[in-house]
């Protein structure tokens, strides 16, 4: 089943035209979700420009009380979360050596290597000197949580270029690079899962420092702990969610009928065991940071809203969908929990921050515009590379039957 | 696939290099506990009985940094103010207690924290605690990330949003002044002594001797206790007053420790992740390879044993 020798050769035209001529393909892309798409990469590029040419004030909600926002909030830390799939199925291939699983390591690898580019842009429009992004290479704040996340965030892209550089390769047919590569991929699973644990829980530590402005029902010494449990219950979110989706608008190019749901069921087994850990690290950081009778307050509640609503609800669907053996249920039960990693950084790093200020923040639809147009070039990109190098299956073939774009 | 001993010599070498390389050095702000923290640091004690008022230090604070000159009106009084980016510093009234006798008058600026969190939070150290104390802001190297604003207790640091190409601004304690030997500007012209600049040590000194009534002084005319002293570890801006911290907007909420060592326990986070995960990792791929053999297969991440295969 070797697919490394392309048959013909790689024609990059054929490829990026999905082997149709310019006009077919530029018909093809004629479609309402392709037009809606285009609308909304032209509003967002145009803010963008706008956000670079007339600062951050005229573009965001930002204020002195509220340095960060929704890029911050979103973009980088959600971003980051979501893009945890990577080396959560590296580590379940390699280090559980669950074989099975290979069916869905490629769409997991390219979706958090989509991630982590979309949230670098991210922290690049939401930076007030991004040009100097480069002193983080030459004056080294070793103290600050924000330094190590950087320098892991840098370190973990690189591995995971690698990681996707195996169907690159194999899409352009380089076989000694493939191959070469095909045999650092323990190696980099090892580097990956090592970066992940440090910036994913960084991302948590970098709140050490606010005991004051972080409400204390989320504020806990134990923060990093909580974000790195929480990561990997996003990254096995993602995992299902995106293969799920992946098989729903890509069939073609599953090879013909494929019964994933033993994956998906055992996926959700661990879905449902990190799930239960993790909302069990959040009650005892209630209880270790003394903060039990705050649950009784609106903020309590909007903590149970999370932390019942969205932490443990889904990890009961995720074991209802195991034990009735549904399919459905876990990736129902993945998209809920995903949205409960959602509403734990935004509560983190702007909702329950700054707690006790009167004015809450809100984003400007500018900022929602700047995280959608992220949102849909990631999806835009991820359907791009599925139409033409092997993720889901075999490499597409390509012809004017081929999908638009 | 096996690990190989190449392999495992790249991943040790790599992971063993970048903790070598990326060792946590403690913020130069760090006290080691001995003695009273920032001893020797320039400190201004502010004696919140004696300020009238005049906002003279508001005025010379921007003719010192060439910042717009400060409303003179004493009108802007009806409302509580906050430092700017282009307004360093800003003294705010308070009533007081009901039956207090007169009211009260507070300057706010940069803390200049013995420990400050806004320097160990910045990932290029833009801001940068000087062993005289001020804390002072190189720009040049700054990112904009603003995680010293999210960082700072006191919430100093402002930020230029109006700008394409915006820096942090905050009270430098006028370092440069202080390098020629001079007081910062605010304390050179205050009229009434309620700012009076010297070595922290001393100051503190001269704060217990007003509470305790030393030298004359009349006792009982303050409440006993130095706002700075403990606050974030310990802050060279000096607090003194009669009434208590929240009648004067001096945020009690401060917690009474130094920020950075908040972060102490997540900062050997990565040397023990690049020490402990490998070897971890790599028994529990030995635990796997053992269950796969049993049941039939070969090494993980390699399916049905064989190399250099495309994925299904």
């Amino acid at each position: 089943m070797s697919d490394t020798a392309p048959a013909a050769g790689f024609d990059l035209r054929r490829q990026l035209l999905l082997g149709m001529t310019w006009r077919a393909y530029a018909r093809s892309l004629l479609t309402p979700v392709n037009a809606l798409a285009a609308v909304i990469c032209g509003v967002g590029l145009a803010v963008v420009v706008w956000r670079f040419r007339a600062g951050l004030g005229a573009t965001t909600n930002l204020t002195q009380a509220y340095p960060w926002g929704l890029w911050v909030g979103f973009d980088m830390l959600t971003g980051i979360a979501l893009a945890a799939g990577g080396f959560t199925i590296g580590a379940t291939i390699q280090f559980f050596g669950l074989e099975e699983y290979h069916a869905v390591e490629r769409s997991a690898i390219l979706a958090a290597w989509l991630g982590y580019m979309l949230e670098m842009t991210g922290v690049i429009i939401d930076l007030g000197r991004p040009w100097n992004i480069y002193q983080v290479f030459l004056h080294f704040g070793t103290t600050s949580m924000l330094f190590e996340v950087t320098w892991c965030v840098l370190c973990y892209t690189s591995v995971l270029t690698l990681e996707f550089s195996l169907p690159f390769f194999q899409w352009l047919g380089w076989k000694r690079a493939y191959a070469m590569m095909r045999k650092a991929l323990l190696a980099l699973t090892v580097l990956a899962v090592v970066f992940s644990t440090m910036h994913q829980s960084a991302l948590g530590s970098l709140f050490l420092l606010t005991p004051g402005k972080l409400h204390p029902l989320w504020y806990s010494r134990f923060i990093f702990l909580f974000f790195l449990a929480s990561s990997v219950v996003a990254g096995i979110g993602m995992i299902i969610v995106v293969y799920a989706l992946s098989c729903r608008f890509f069939p073609k190019h599953l090879g013909g009928p494929r019964d994933s749901s033993k994956l998906v069921l055992g996926m959700g087994k661990a879905g449902a065991l990190v799930g239960f850990a993790y909302f069990v690290l959040k009650v005892q950081g209630v209880v270790d940071g003394h903060a039990w009778d705050l649950l009784r307050t609106r903020w309590g509640l909007w903590f149970l809203v999370e932390v019942l609503g969205f932490v443990l609800a889904p990890v009961l669907l995720y074991a209802e969908g195991v034990r009735r053996r549904r399919a459905v249920l876990v990736q129902v039960a993945a998209g809920w929990a995903l949205a409960g990693v959602v509403l734990n950084r935004l509560n983190v790093s702007v909702i329950a921050f700054n707690w006790r200020d009167p004015t809450p923040y809100v984003p400007r639809w500018t900022e929602l515009m700047v995280s959608l147009t992220l949102v849909t070039v990631g999806v835009l990109a991820y359907r791009w590379i599925v139409n033409r190098m092997a993720i889901l299956g075999e490499r597409p073939a390509l012809g004017p039957a081929s999908q638009g774009d | 696939m096996k690990l190989g001993r190449r392999g495992f010599l790249g991943v040790a070498g790599f992971s063993g290099g970048l903790l070598l390389a990326g060792r946590p050095r403690a913020a130069r702000a760090e006290e080691q506990g001995r003695g009273i923290p920032g001893e020797q640091e320039s400190a201004v004690l502010v004696d919140t009985t004696r300020c009238v008022g005049c906002r003279g230090c508001e005025a010379a604070c921007s003719e010192a940094h060439g910042l717009p000159p400060p409303d003179p009106d004493d009108k802007v009084f009806e409302s509580r103010r906050s430092t700017s980016p282009d307004q360093f510093t800003v003294v705010n009234r308070f009533p007081g207690p009901a039956g207090a006798a007169r009211p009260h008058f507070v300057k706010s600026q940069c803390m200049h924290c013995v420990s400050p969190a806004c320097a160990s939070a910045c990932p290029v150290r833009a801001l940068q605690k000087s062993p005289g104390g001020p804390v002072f802001y190189d720009g040049t190297r700054c990112l904009g990330c603003r995680y010293c604003m999210v960082a700072c207790p006191f919430g100093v640091p402002r930020y230029q949003y109006e700008k394409a190409a915006p820096y942090v601004r905050k009270c430098d304690f006028c370092a440069s002044r202080q390098a020629e030997g001079k007081a910062p500007a605010c304390a050179s012209v205050c009229p009434s002594g309620a700012l009076t600049f010297g070595k922290r040590g001393e100051l503190l000194d001269e704060a217990k001797r007003r509470i305790y009534g030393a030298q004359g002084a009349q006792p009982g005319r303050y409440l006993r206790r130095i706002y700075g002293e403990h606050e974030a570890g310990g802050t060279d801006w000096l607090y003194l007053s009669d009434i208590p911290s929240e009648e004067l907007g001096l945020d009690d909420t401060i917690a009474r420790e130094s920020y950075p060592r908040m972060v102490d326990g997540a900062l050997s986070v990565p040397p023990i992740v690049m020490a402990l995960w490998p070897p971890l990792l790599m028994g529990l791929r030995q635990a796997a390879a053992r269950r796969n053999r049993k049941a039939g297969g070969g090494e993980p991440g390699a399916p049905d044993g064989e190399e250099g295969e495309g994925h299904e």
